[in-house]
This record gives structure tokens, sequence and C-alpha cells, in this order.
């Protein structure tokens, strides 16, 4: 009866968004006065595993097999079905990421179960189970009912936040058997390095076509680099359409949706379209020369100005802020 | 080279979000509804292949009412030879992915293409789960496609990067930006010859819905925006640090 967590891995490493979806199950489990058991998929050591039981998991699966340590999302949904079975599982919570997205829906299949993507809140009641997520690209909001008996919740990354609960964690070892599904091979994979990315990281120094002109996100670059390591640059869709910067970078309704504690809209109008993709951000920042542009709706704090102007200054000021 | 694209008849990207019947109902007054944005440029995608290879079809399907016809038609006049609508309100995921499974079966497409996610619920589901009724691999966040030789060259986005794979026929796509350039503008010739293109209707198998949105909200709107003068911007990274507690 317990819950089952899928805590995602990236080479082997936890991150942020594990904790805060085994947070936000522990407080699940606490509704259902059940505890929460953690499924690890891939090549991941016992040291890392154990630190699982900080946010409150009591068990640790650990299914590494060799056809799971490529990501397969048959394969992945295969090992999910099977320790939802094992451990009778009747509520199961998945990041919103690229690897649970493609993976969660086979799993609704396999086990006929309701599922309920970008979850933001606990649920507000467990009978009848009703969830709220998010609709309309973060325009709206839905209470969704869950009318099955198997219920797989996806959490929107930075929407719960992380609660430690410490259990000593038991690992055990979950052999499961993994048909071959050999009809997608891997050919080349290309990262970023050394670079956080939009959806992980908690400021965004996102630029608009008040930049002008490519070489001026140079500015950007080098805010964001002052801001730290949790903090990248992004953009909005007029700039991808340039291609003055990468399609990763674009938010926006139709590209990534956001929600970082700090956001920075620098020479961004806000078109609807990108406030649906930035207005869960904590704090937002404003700064454009149009006093009556639709952003300043949107933002906590505005500067009506000329960026090229405003961002000189803006940067002096961190630097000596960040050397303080 | 036969590929279908899964269309959903979502309300324009513009249109104002608003609720009917104690908010349970997206209300589609005045409403302008077009064709999920990624779903569009994935029928991009099947049409330039089509027409990379000289030959093949492409079918659209939809799940839903009798409304969604007009998106349907303009999916035709885009290009795609012809469309299939399943006549039933597009209740969940689940329940859409059934209906499209249930089509697809005995049609032995190459291909099957979607988007990543539609605009109106943003699951992202429904590609995968035909996937695993069908028993087929699925590609999701496709960003670059080429088919040829029999199996599919796909490149998806994953965390911080790009991935390449190779795939065999059958497979699901989810197309999201990239994958075409720009989605395709009918032309007045598309428009007339799309009138004529068959557009079947066919009845849903029966299968139950396992989620229902039972009310809708929208966001708290935000107190008004604190200004900042542009000559004393010491002034906002104070309050960003020791107001918003942001920095």
């Amino acid at each position: 009866m317990s819950v089952l967590v899928y805590t995602e891995n990236w080479e082997g490493k936890f991150k942020k968004a594990t904790y805060e979806i085994l947070s936000y199950a522990s407080e699940i489990a606490k509704q259902l006065n059940t505890d929460i058991v953690a499924l690890s998929i891939g090549n991941v050591d016992d040291n890392e595993l154990k630190i699982l039981g900080n946010y409150g998991a009591v068990k640790v699966l650990n299914a590494n097999n060799e056809k799971l340590h490529n990501f397969n999302s048959r394969a992945y949904a295969t090992a999910i079905a099977e320790a939802v079975k094992n451990i009778d599982a009747k509520v199961i919570v998945m990041g919103n990421t690229y690897t649970a997205r493609a993976t969660a829906p086979r799993v609704a299949v396999k086990l006929n179960a309701g599922l309920v993507p970008g979850c933001i809140a606990l649920p507000k009641s467990t009978t009848p189970f009703v969830v709220k997520n998010k609709a309309y690209s973060g325009k709206a909001f839905a209470d969704t009912q869950v009318n099955a008996d198997i219920k797989i919740l996806t959490l929107n990354q930075n929407s719960f936040k992380i609660i430690e609960n410490k259990k000593d964690a038991a690992i055990e070892a979950f052999n499961v058997e993994i048909p071959n599904f050999d009809n997608e091979k891997i050919i080349e994979v290309s990262k970023a390095q050394g670079k956080i990315s939009v959806n992980d990281a908690e400021i965004l120094v996102s630029g608009g076509r008040g930049l002008k002109a490519a070489e001026n996100f140079k500015m950007l670059e080098e805010m964001a680099e002052i801001l730290g390591p949790t903090a990248t640059t992004a953009c909005s869709r007029p700039i991808t359409d340039l291609d003055w910067r990468p399609h990763s970078e674009h938010v926006g309704q139709t590209g990534k949706v956001v929600a970082p504690n700090l956001y920075f809209a620098i020479g961004i109008s806000g078109a609807i379209q990108h406030l649906a993709g930035v207005n869960a951000s904590k704090v937002i920042v404003a700064i454009n020369t149009d006093k009556d542009a639709p952003i300043f709706e949107a933002a906590d704090y505005g500067i009506i100005g000329d960026a090229f102007e405003v961002m000189p200054k803006l940067i002096e000021e961190l630097k000596n802020f960040k050397n303080q | 080279m036969k590929i279908l694209v899964c269309i959903s008849h979502v309300p324009d990207t513009t249109a104002k979000i608003s609720f009917t019947d104690n908010n349970k109902y997206y209300d589609k007054n005045n409403i302008q509804f077009i064709i999920s944005p990624y779903e569009e440029l994935s029928l991009t995608r099947a049409l330039e292949i089509k027409e990379s290879l000289g030959e093949g079809t492409i079918t659209v399907i939809n799940v839903g009412l009798q409304e969604t016809e007009p998106t349907i038609r303009k999916a035709l006049a885009m290009g795609a030879d012809d469309a299939v609508r399943i006549n039933a309100e597009p209740t969940d995921a689940i329940f859409v992915a059934k209906q499209i499974a249930e089509f697809a079966k005995n049609e032995n497409f190459d291909a099957i293409l979607t988007g990543k996610e539609s605009i109106d619920y943003n699951g992202g589901q429904v590609g995968e789960m035909v996937a695993e009724f069908l028993d087929i691999p699925s590609i999701t966040s496709v960003s670059e496609l080429e088919i040829k030789d029999g199996k599919a060259i796909i490149q998806r986005e994953i965390d911080g990067g790009y991935e390449t794979t190779e795939c065999s026929l059958p497979f699901i796509g989810s197309g999201q930006k990239g994958i075409a350039a720009e989605p395709r503008i009918p032309a007045m010739r598309g428009i007339m010859m799309a009138r004529r293109k068959p557009l079947k209707v066919i009845e849903p198998v029966e299968f139950n819905n396992l989620t229902e949105v039972i009310e809708h909200s929208l966001p708290e709107p935000k107190a008004a925006c604190k200004m900042v003068s542009p000559d004393e911007v010491g002034e906002l990274v104070r309050l960003l640090h020791e107001e918003a507690k942001a920095i």
C-alpha cells in the first residue's frame, strides 16, 4: 500500500527535483497513513541511494539491470509497473522531467491508472482523489479527480518545498526481467557542459527583442555568471526564431514552462504566450523602455529604462553585492 | 510511406481563458480554435517527408465532436490526404489514446506523429499511451526527424542537451520546436481542395476515462509592480536581497 516514488538520477546522482518529489510523496503518504518506497533505475551507488532516506524513503528498490543503463521508455515503464505490483502501490509519484513524461503514460496504460501531469499541490482530498495541476500552459489550474484504483502524479519542478524527514532506508536489489527492446538505438548524445538547464535553474536572466542583436546577450551571460551556478540565460520566442539563441533557452507557452525563484525579463514586452511560460516564477523583475508593456503587470519589480543603460549598472551593483 | 498525424483542437494561444458551469468547462464562446502548435509542426514535417520521398499518404486523426471539423479541414488544406474524426468528447488522455490506437492498429502506418503536448491540458500523454497500446517504440520531444531506408533517425531533446536515436518503423514521435522550421500555411488551392478530401467519421469504442477535471481556477492577480528608478539600480539589488530574499 506504500506510495511509490520513481527517483530519477542524472549520471548516477540525484538532484533537487528528486528531493522535491520525495518530500511531496512523504506528505501524501501521511494523508494516506502509509510510507514511501523509492524506485531507482540504472546505475547508482549505495551511498547515493542512502540519501533518499533523508527525505522519507523507508525502502529503496534498486533496479540496476544492464538493460536499464540507457533510457528506454518501454524498459523503464516495465520496471516501474513491476515495482508497483511488488509493493502494491496505489499512488505513484514522478517528476515532470523528459524521462518521466516519456514513461508515466506507458505505466498508466499498463496498470489502467489515472495519470495527473504537472501537479502543483498536495491532493485536496484522497477520497475522492482530487489534485490540483496546471492547465492552459500555466494560464489556469485544474482540480483533477482520479477515478481509478491506481493514481500516477507527476510533480512540477519548483512547486513543492523540500522537507527533511530522516529514515533509515533499506536498500534492496530489485531484479526485474526486461524484454529486449532493441528497435531503438542511441547514436549520439550532445550535452551542454557545465551549464545548468533552464528548467533546473533557480535564477533566469532572460532577454527579448529589446536587446536588438545576438551579441548583446553577452550582458545577460555575464550577469548570470555573477549570480552563480544556479543562474543561467533564457529568452523569448522571437529570439530563437531569429536564431540568436538555441531553442533550448526559449521559455513561454510553446517553449519551456519554468518556475524559477527569480526571473529577469530584459527587453521582453510580455506577450500572453510568454507570460504563460513564466508566471509561476516566485519573483519577476522587468526591465523595459515601454512603461505600458504587459510584462510590468506580471512583474514584482520593474525598471522603466533602456537595457543598454540599466544592465551595465545592474551588473556592477550585483558584483558589489556578491563581493560583500 | 503512410504517416498518421494526431491533432487536437485547442483555443488559440492568445485566447482568453475563462470557464462556465461553476468553472467546470472551458468557455468556448467567441474563441478561435486552432490545431495545437506542436502538432501543426509535426504535420508540416510529415508533409515534407512525403514530398522528399515522392510518395506516401498523410492521414490526420482527431478525437472530437463535429465542432472540430474546421480544424481538421485546416490540416487537409495544409496538405494532408485524408482525415478521420472519432466522434466523441475527448474526456481524458487515455480515452483519446485508446480511440487512436483502435483506429491505427489495422492500418499499417509507418509512423504516427503528434505534438509534445497540446496547449490546453499540456499532459503530453497521448502519443506515449498510443505507443503502449500498440506496443511500438516512441520518442518524445522530437526536434529533428528523417525517415528513409525503412528506419527513422530522430533527434530529441533530453535534460540539458540532445540525443540522436535510430528507430525501426513503425514508431510514434512527439514533435516539438525544430521538427519543422515553420508551420505550413495553407494556400488558396489547398483550401479549395480540402473541401473535397475525405473526412471519415467513426464512432468511438467503449472505454472509460480515468480522470476528469471537476473545477478550473485562474492564478491570483498579482500585487502592483514596485517601480525602481533607472538611476537607482542599487535599490533593486537591495530589494531583491532584503525584501524578496531572491538573491
